[in-house]
């Protein structure tokens, strides 16, 4: 017991002496986590708008206003005549345009968009139509006859705000990060050192070795999602409705299924190097790309789909979105925990038979 | 307390050990000279368990070295050709983590590193990283000795320490035979081999001699001479064109010539006198 204190000790002194690395666990959270909370988000926001100079008619103040109110939208100028409009395109004065035909019979609106980026475009036109939608609403207190109004409800996200997507993602890649490029680049510092020599040469457990290398990082995970959860909670506003508890729990299974494979990696891998770019090109870019932290995993061809089964992050961010978004019960995401307790066993079975006991 | 039967190992193509054969008595200094390539690391490295050999048998305190590896790895102190310790603990912090690593603490088995640790002891407080060679090495000495064990294996130890240090080293190791452990030292320099109770000359992966120092020396089969002149490097063609001549090569500030015979022919300009043969010569002598 005392030879495993002074072992986790050690860990402890080589993670709080390198700055960088310091720095980089504690930081990385919260940079990633404000980059993603703000800086970028598939919100739509700060749509520049042209409008015609004159709105005359009672629908259309009202729209105008609308428009005014809505703190997506800068009104940032005026159009007289059609030939402006190309002009405030061109020189990146508006988003969308919005041209009224001046006879009051025929009260037609006309949106015009930059589709330079068509998935904003979209959004910034049907942002706009609710509002047209919405001021023509109060204008026509009775609904002609016949004419079907869906009436939308946005569940768990009413505001549609992308951080509800993103917190989950976010705590999926950085415990993969901490847990394991930290895990399999300590373990291969060792080697590359020649100190792993030293610790072979002892009566030291191998397991102990695994194990004293996997409590410091353990703990700072714990930490760093923590602290990832008190900043999607108070600075981005994501509701916290599930139960922090099953939250912690499957949270620690993922930092399993994690630290095994840093172990897995420090196995293969005979420098930092080589560990860092195993996990880097192996760990991080599945993680990003397959989970569905950016792109739907229902959008994807089947054969990637299939491959984004064995990523952990995929089925650990499923379940962080059930239960800290949606807050359902521990019963509904018995799927996503179970596949992820099955990776971990294996991991670390098969990491644990390959720790070699001598020099490769 | 060590023996070795028949050690052979190879890395692919290459052969490192062929069938190497000695054994160690308890309590002596047992040394292994030879140049780098040699195959002295990968001797130590089947010594303290850290490879398997191809074939052949090694023995550690009565221990199979593959069997009982375990237990071995209880009772020997191992300090590899380069310095392992961890640079960004100090001094003190790896002292302690050995000892602890080994069910130890530094307390009960002071008495064994003081006169090393003292030396150091004035830099508790700094990083290894930061501590110069000759301290490192002090460092790296306490470490593999704090859990008293009862052989150590010391892989070129003296390889990029100064000359001074390297004298105080080997008289540090003479006090730690005094107390009843067994060391098991390589070095590739030649003028240590006399420090040691046993030596065994070792040349791309076999075993030339294996003996006492002043039992290789006494063997060794012919009269050997000191050719001095003014120009070595002119002497030397000179001296391997003459027939007479059956072996020669420059040590130091003269030539060692060994002629046909013992017929010494008169050249002239030069001084030819009669010397006592080093281990070196006696390696040079057995790798022909």
């Amino acid at each position: 017991m005392k030879q495993f204190i002074s072992f986790v000790n050690k860990e402890f002194r080589h993670i709080f002496r390198d700055k960088r690395t310091m720095l980089l666990l504690l930081g990385m959270p919260v940079v990633q986590m404000i980059l993603f909370g703000f800086a970028i988000t598939t919100e739509v926001r700060n749509i520049n708008i042209c409008t015609p100079q004159t709105w005359n008619y009672d629908p259309q103040i009202r729209i105008m206003e609308g428009f005014a109110a809505n703190p997506y939208f800068n009104i940032t100028g005026t159009i007289g005549n059609s030939q402006e409009i190309d002009e405030v395109f061109r020189e990146g004065k508006a988003d969308l345009v919005i041209v009224l035909d001046a006879q009051r019979t025929n009260p037609a609106i006309q949106l015009i968009a930059d589709a330079t980026d068509p998935n904003t475009a979209i959004t910034e036109v049907a942002y706009a139509t609710r509002i047209i939608h919405e001021a023509q609403q109060v204008a026509v207190t009775a609904i002609p006859q016949g004419q079907i109004i869906p009436n939308v409800r946005m569940l768990y996200n009413p505001q549609m705000k992308s951080a509800y997507n993103f917190v989950p993602g976010v705590m999926g890649l950085i415990l993969m990060l901490i847990c394991a490029m930290m895990t399999s680049i300590s373990i291969v510092r060792e080697k590359e050192m020649g100190t792993m020599e030293l610790l072979l040469v002892s009566p030291v457990k191998p397991f102990s070795i695994i194990l004293s290398k996997a409590v410091p990082y353990f703990v700072i995970s714990t930490a760093n999602m923590l602290i990832i959860i008190l900043l999607a909670v108070y600075l981005l506003h994501v509701p916290l409705v599930g139960s922090m508890i099953w939250l912690s729990i499957i949270s620690w299974i993922y930092i399993l299924v994690c630290l095994s494979l840093g172990l897995l990696i420090s196995t293969v891998a005979q420098t930092q190097v080589a560990a860092m770019l195993i996990s880097g090109v192996m760990l991080m870019m599945p993680a990003l790309l397959l989970s569905g932290m950016i792109y739907p995993v229902e959008n994807m061809p089947a054969i990637l789909e299939g491959v984004s089964c064995i990523i952990p992050a995929r089925w650990y961010i499923a379940a962080v979105k059930k239960l800290m978004i949606q807050g359902l019960e521990i019963t509904y995401v018995a799927k996503e925990v179970a596949i992820l307790l099955l990776m971990a066993s294996f991991l670390l079975t098969v990491s644990l038979k390959k720790f070699s006991l001598r020099l490769q | 307390m060590i023996t070795v039967e028949n050690l052979t190992k190879s890395y692919g193509e290459v052969e490192a050990l062929k069938d190497i054969s000695f054994h160690i008595d308890a309590g002596k200094i047992f040394g292994i000279i030879g140049p780098d390539g040699a195959g002295k690391t990968t001797l130590f490295r089947i010594l303290t368990t850290l490879m398997m050999a191809d074939s052949g048998q090694a023995t550690v305190d009565g221990l199979d070295v593959v069997k009982d590896f375990a237990r071995i790895r209880h009772c020997i102190g191992y300090m590899p050709g380069r310095f392992s310790l961890y640079q960004d603990l100090t001094v003190e912090e790896n002292l302690h983590f050995y000892a602890s690593v080994f069910n130890t603490s530094i307390k009960e088995n002071y008495y064994l590193v003081q006169d090393i640790y003292k030396q150091i002891e004035p830099f508790k407080k700094r990083r290894a990283g930061d501590l110069s060679g000759g301290m490192k090495q002090k460092l790296a000495l306490s470490c593999a000795l704090i859990h008293r064990p009862k052989a150590l294996m010391l892989d070129e130890p003296t390889t990029g320490v100064d000359p001074v240090s390297r004298k105080e080293f080997w008289s540090m190791l003479q006090r730690l035979k005094e107390q009843g452990i067994t060391i098991l030292v390589s070095t590739p320099y030649m003028d240590e081999a006399t420090k040691c109770d046993h030596i065994a000359l070792m040349q791309k992966g076999r075993l030339l001699s294996v003996d006492t120092p002043e039992r290789i020396v006494a063997a060794y089969p012919d009269v050997l001479y000191a050719v001095t002149g003014d120009n070595n490097y002119r002497l030397l063609c000179k001296l391997k064109e003459n027939k007479e001549v059956k072996m020669c090569y420059i040590s130091g500030e003269s030539l060692r010539v060994i002629f046909h015979k013992n017929n010494v022919p008169a050249i002239e300009g030069v001084e030819i006198r009669q010397v006592a043969p080093t281990i070196e010569d006696c390696f040079i002598q057995l790798m022909q």
